[in-house]
């Protein structure tokens, strides 16, 4: 009996000082989103509950591609856990700058996350990044206008009825514009857009063997098509404008649609910032008639852990809990359910109350429709929907989005921004050793 | 004899200084209106000027959501270390190039000015490796060190250029009349120098205040300075203006409010000469 209890008091003891030797200070490094920050106020839980304490580095999106490269190639070790797209995790899993959450607890539940997340965040089958929250892109619609120009969009709208929406609501005299879109230039600004486009129309950036496609007829259509869409429908100065340019735009009325990312769902639909809150309806993002591709994308922030972190253990309790349902609920129970973080987990567009939310249906068929592995009709020898995931791809799409960004402005023809575009990329693989 | 310039022609040249130096002001002035705006005014289009609803609130969410008086201080520490510690080497630097010159002092000059030249982001990797090496990653220290190489070149090159200026009789003359080395340099010399080493020392904190490239770089939680809490505020997915330019504010008013008031001396500094 009293070996017996020694024992236990040894155990409790040495129980007790392994939690306070591993209760450890994270760094994490992220954007500056709503959902990120509605995570920092609420990292007391995390602390609360394994005792970790959490440091936050916020930088803007490119700023901090940068810096985490440099640190993660430098084995600066200055970071435990990062904010990532989905973009680049199947990069750096390739360059084994990251590492795999396979090994996460059963009830974590891995496999409540969305095929299609799971798949964009994966390399060689194993997760490197999970979710925080995902999103596709689908239109947005004013109700009141179109029921005032007298047409309807259906859910699942092909691009001649866009483009007939968009003429009917289009009243320039009084600042409406039938659409909104991107024209910023930027790989991830007018290019995730266009390319989402082309792959509408059937057209795709490369062939199974690496070749430049910009010079097909299905790249001229979608790209006329959207120089036309934009040129006559729009709102002047499309050529700048990016998402929070458009989502401000949308939140005052002057737009009659937008496509863009579903995130932004819940920020047309908020009355605090929002004057047509209540007057916006969802659909599908459109295609061409006849074309098996919808112009939806996909994409996601997720959270990583970087190779050669010291506090690897307590980087994935941090995942763990940042990406748990546990935390969908505790968001819902302080901001309620329209603010959780969106996209990521099957169980959540299972909850009723989430159901009710206005855009959550659209949302999760948006996010399904979309899959990273087959984003075109014919073959492709590349992964990604709205982007190329080859590390060569971020200079070709930004050379690409200047060029359609001038023809947007009226600078070139769209002849001439394909041309020029197609040669750009052409080069640049060629260099890249394709 | 001094030009007769005619009222005229003084109303002109001060309309057109002032002109110049509201185009200067205005991208300051622009953000400082809108940080008072909401977010939606911030975009409005037409934009709006000075009648608009004046609201805190961007300030309140800043100074609620990221702890402001730790990146102010960690400026202050950076700024104020670099500035001391660059004034110590570059003042005797300065004064041997100055007064006791050597064959190749020029070169010398020329030299340190030319690693001015190099683009920062060259030797980016190199630092950052060695810095890990020494572990100054995110820390004061390592921040101080660089922020007072990179800007030693210009204090030593100022300093050498307002001790230029004194001309070397009145040392002669101090040396006459007795004066030690230790006295010349301390009652002779310095008081000279003054309003130089106070205008290179304002320069340099400034420079050192605004520096974003290895702020960004070298620092991640703990060094850093407000380069980095503004840079915190921009946002792929949101509106954010009113609440960078708030963030933007609150991270220049410090260095404004130190400009404005040593704005004579610096001045003074800068169109400094001893025998006037």
């Amino acid at each position: 009996m009293y070996l017996k209890n020694a024992l236990r008091a040894v155990t409790a003891l040495t129980l007790i000082t392994t939690t306070s030797a591993f209760a450890e200070t994270i760094t994490i490094a992220t954007v500056n989103n709503g959902d990120m920050i509605r995570m920092q106020g609420l990292t007391e839980d995390f602390t609360a509950k394994t005792g970790h304490t959490v440091e936050w580095v916020t930088l803007e999106e490119n700023v901090l591609r940068q810096r985490v490269t440099q640190d993660i190639a430098a084995k600066g070790g200055q970071f435990d856990v990062l904010t990532i797209g989905m973009y680049e995790t199947p990069i750096w899993a390739a360059n084994e700058w990251l590492v795999s959450l396979d090994d996460l607890p059963a009830e974590y539940d891995k496999d409540d996350i969305l095929p299609a997340m799971r798949a964009g965040l994966s390399h060689s089958g194993s997760l490197y990044a999970a979710p925080f929250y995902g999103e596709s892109s689908m239109i947005m619609y004013r109700t009141d206008l179109l029921e005032k120009a007298g047409v309807t969009i259906p859910d699942a709208p092909t691009w001649g009825d866009v483009e007939a929406a968009a003429k009917a609501m289009t009243d320039k005299d009084n600042e409406v514009y039938g659409i909104c879109l991107r024209g910023k230039a930027g790989w991830g600004e007018n290019m995730a857009f266009i390319t989402t486009v082309a792959n509408s129309f059937g057209a795709r950036w490369f062939d199974e063997n690496w070749k430049p496609q910009l010079d097909t007829p299905e790249w001229k259509e979608a790209v006329s098509f959207y120089n036309n869409l934009l040129n006559s429908y729009g709102p002047p100065g499309a050529s700048t404008n990016g998402f929070n340019e458009n989502l401000a735009l949308f939140q005052q009325g002057k737009c009659g649609m937008w496509i863009d990312a579903t995130v932004a769902a819940s920020f047309v639909t908020n009355p605090n910032d929002s004057t047509v809150a209540d007057k916006v309806g969802f659909a599908l993002a459109p295609n061409k008639e006849g074309v098996d591709k919808r112009s939806n994308w996909l994409w996601a922030w997720a959270l990583a852990i970087p190779a050669g972190t010291q506090k690897e253990a307590a980087a994935k309790q941090f995942i763990e809990w940042a990406t748990s349902k546990e935390y969908i609920e505790l968001v819902a129970s302080k901001e309620g359910w329209a603010n959780v973080p969106p996209g990521a987990r099957t169980s959540l567009y299972e909850n009723p109350e989430y159901q009710k939310v206005p855009f959550a249906k659209m949302t999760l068929e948006s996010i399904n429709a979309a899959n990273p592995d087959s984003p075109t009709v014919k073959p492709v020898p590349y992964v990604g929907i709205q982007y190329v995931a080859i590390p060569e791809w971020a200079g070709i799409g930004t050379a690409a989005g200047q060029e359609f960004s001038a023809m947007v402005a009226g600078q070139q023809t769209v002849d001439e921004a394909l041309a020029k575009a197609q040669a750009n990329t052409a080069e640049e693989m060629e260099a890249a050793g394709y | 004899m001094a030009r007769s310039v005619t009222t005229r022609r003084k109303t002109i040249n001060t309309a057109v200084a002032w002109a110049i130096g509201f185009l200067i002001f205005f991208p300051i002035l622009w953000t400082i209106l809108t940080s008072f705006k909401t977010e939606a005014q911030a975009i409005n289009d037409p934009p709006l000027f000075l009648f608009f609803d004046w609201t805190l609130e961007n300030y309140a969410v800043v100074q609620e959501r990221s702890d402001y008086m730790r990146f102010l201080w960690n400026s202050v520490i950076i700024a104020g270390g670099s500035t001391v510690l660059g004034l110590m080497i570059a003042i005797p630097a300065a004064w041997s190039m100055a007064f006791v010159p050597s064959k190749r002092t020029k070169d010398i000059l020329m030299w340190m000015l030319s690693t001015k030249m190099l683009p920062a982001v060259g030797v980016l990797y190199p630092i950052y490796l060695l810095f890990i090496q020494l572990g100054l990653l995110d820390t004061r220290t390592g921040l101080t060190i660089v922020m007072m190489l990179i800007n030693l070149p210009i204090i030593v090159w100022m300093l050498y250029t307002y001790f230029k200026e004194i001309p070397g009789e009145i040392l002669e003359a101090a040396r006459m009349d007795g004066a030690s080395l230790k006295e010349e340099i301390l009652y002779i010399l310095t008081p000279m120098a003054i309003p130089g080493i106070a205008s290179t020392m304002l320069l340099n904190f400034i420079l050192a205040w605004n520096e974003a490239f290895w702020t960004l770089n070298l620092t991640a939680a703990k060094a850093a300075p407000l380069t980095a809490f503004i840079a915190s505020y921009s946002s792929p997915e949101g509106l954010f203006y009113a609440k960078l330019s708030a963030a933007s504010t609150m991270a220049i008013a410090p260095i404004l409010i130190l400009g404005w008031f040593s704005q004579k001396q610096l001045v003074r500094g800068l169109t400094f000469g001893a025998v006037k």
